[in-house]
């Protein structure tokens, strides 16, 4: 599952094919025109409007790649980068840049392929960059309460919008669309037969763009993956014909106590309620959380049975069920999860002696729930089993 | 020979879109320009001026203890590839010549002043935005991001509202 950066793939690597698909880039944006400051600055100006063209149709098509990535279990979302939002810095920052991109003609990748080709006013503008950063690291100290101001964290579009991530996605399609169609026209007007839009047939473009509303109508409805499995484990038909494995307390508690290292507990419950009183050998996750990367690394272990308690059972069975859905082997929930253990092992419940079967039971539990109590606080001294943070690519520009 | 003609924009954007796709399933992130340039300005002044770097505030950020070498980072290779990977299409599409492009209006001395100037300007508004049209905007809005698309509509909305102003320069 990608991505494979920091995990598989080392850091000299990575410099290898960081190299490979600068080359890539930059050949793609010198063949679209962007090493030529008019063309670009003709996006302003109404009589050229390829930015425009190039710069959508790449966003969509990663942002659709990236979602059916993530659908088919290719690509976890979770792990990828999402860059954090400062709303007013970058607000500042991107008037800043369309001032300088007014000015100078290029933005800085556009000035390193136009700097490639020879263009010499590409490569002042890269020189330009480079002392705007020493005139930005100078007025650093001034400057850095605001540059850390209004962080919002790594926020996604459709979240902030309110809206379907489909229908935002069908939303930002048709948009770009409309936007093709009136770029073209006020193109054509401008520019003439000269223009830009008049160099390519149009048939072919409205064929295209049918094409990708199509295909962005059914990428846009695919749930995430962790929303397919859960809605398809959720459904009583599919539990009626597949039993999630279940262990019970005794059992649960019998391997706790007598140290089996096999073991491992996956604790559902709300970070409070797990912070309040957590099983030993266990760790706080979501449901989500399963499916993350972190997660499906510890579950591919066969031998370890992972045994999942949540605040019912209901959930619990759900999410074992989804577990074996993914093909992870050795997974279990424990009949009445925490509070189960709770009652017959830690509670103060009178004792009732009725059989002698039920006396032996009695007394095993007690034995068992000293050693459960050392245990318990054993791994609360040590501050064990907190929620793992989940690993992201560091990123950065 | 005469140059060849660019590629098809939906094309390109189609193959921009794909190659932005690939670094985002191999890498986790996307692609970048700016940061590559502040990586060879900060090297530069801890070489030239180390003293001042080392009480800078926004050097340290990347030169303080425990960091990689500004230079080796994936941004300063990937600029590298997009160096040559520039390179490559100009020398196949027959577009290899030391020139100025500028408007029918100015001539190459206003173009590159301009040119400075609005370099520094995407210099300083890179860094307050944490990335450029690269970096920010376009691999913001692939992974859907909100600081993607509200730096995407920053930038485009202010080019638009300081277009009139620099008419002479272009048209």
């Amino acid at each position: 599952m990608g991505p494979f950066v920091p995990t598989f793939i080392s850091d000299e690597l990575s410099l290898v094919i960081a190299l490979i698909i600068g080359i890539a880039f930059g050949y793609v944006l010198e063949q679209a025109g962007f090493s030529s400051s008019r063309r670009l600055a003709g996006l302003f100006y109404g009589y050229d409007f390829t930015v425009l063209r190039v710069f959508f149709t790449a966003a969509i098509t990663a942002a659709l790649g990236v979602i059916f990535l993530g659908y088919v279990g290719l690509l976890d979302r979770d792990s990828i980068y999402i860059n954090p939002t400062f709303l007013w810095p970058a607000v500042v920052g991107g008037v800043i840049m369309g001032a300088g991109f007014i000015l100078g003609g290029y933005c800085p990748g556009t000035s390193i392929v136009g700097a490639a080709i020879g263009k010499i006013d590409a490569m002042l503008f890269v020189l330009g960059g480079f002392i705007g950063v020493l005139i930005f690291g100078a007025m650093y100290p001034a400057i850095h309460t605001f540059y850390e101001s209004s962080a919002l964290g790594p926020l996604e579009v459709f979240d902030s919008l309110h809206l379907d991530q489909g229908i935002f996605v069908m939303g930002l399609i048709a948009i770009a669309i409309v936007a093709f169609v009136v770029t073209g026209k006020i193109e054509s007007k401008v520019g003439g037969d000269s223009a830009p839009v008049n160099s390519f047939p149009i048939k072919f473009h409205v064929l295209a763009g049918a094409a990708l509303l199509i295909l962005g109508f059914f990428v846009s409805q695919l749930p995430n993956r962790t929303d397919k499995v859960l809605k398809r484990v959720s459904d009583s038909g599919y539990q009626a014909t597949h039993a999630a494995r279940a262990i019970t307390t005794d059992e649960l508690v019998f391997r706790l106590v007598t140290g089996n290292a096999n073991l491992k507990i996956y604790d559902l419950r709300t970070p409070k309620e797990f912070s309040d009183f957590a099983l030993p050998r266990s760790e706080n996750m979501t449901i989500k959380d399963l499916f993350g990367r972190t997660a499906a690394a510890e579950f591919s272990k066969v031998h370890v049975k992972k045994v999942l308690v949540a605040q019912s059972d209901e959930e619990a069975r759900i999410a074992v069920l989804a577990m074996q859905e993914l093909g992870f082997q050795n997974v279990e929930y424990s009949k009445g999860g925490v509070s189960a253990v709770q009652q017959q092992y830690l509670g103060t419940s009178p004792v009732v002696l009725a059989s002698s079967e039920q006396q032996a039971v009695t007394e095993y539990r007690y034995r068992a729930s000293q050693k459960l109590r050392d245990l318990i606080k054993q791994e609360k001294s040590r501050g064990s089993g907190s929620k793992k943070a989940q690993k992201r690519v560091a990123g950065g520009c | 020979m005469k140059q060849t003609q660019y590629m098809n924009p939906y094309l390109a954007g189609f193959w921009l879109g794909i190659v932005l796709l690939v670094t985002i399933f191999i890498t986790g992130r996307g692609l970048g320009a700016s940061g590559a340039v502040k990586s060879v300005a900060v090297a530069t002044t801890d070489v030239v001026a180390h003293q001042y770097a080392s009480h800078q505030p926004f050097y340290q950020n990347y030169l303080g203890p425990g960091k990689e070498p500004p230079l080796k980072s994936w941004l300063v290779f990937e600029v590298l590839g997009v160096l040559i990977g520039g390179f490559i299409s100009g020398l196949l599409s027959n577009r290899l010549k030391a020139m100025t492009e500028s408007g029918p209006r100015v001539g190459p001395k206003v173009r590159w002043t301009f040119a400075v100037l609005g370099g520094i300007l995407f210099g300083i508004g890179a860094q307050f935005a944490r990335g450029c049209t690269s970096g920010a905007a376009l691999s913001g809005m692939a992974v859907l991001s909100t600081a993607g698309f509200v730096t995407m509509l920053a930038i485009f909305g202010s080019g638009y509202a300081f277009a009139w102003f620099a008419r002479r320069l272009w048209i």
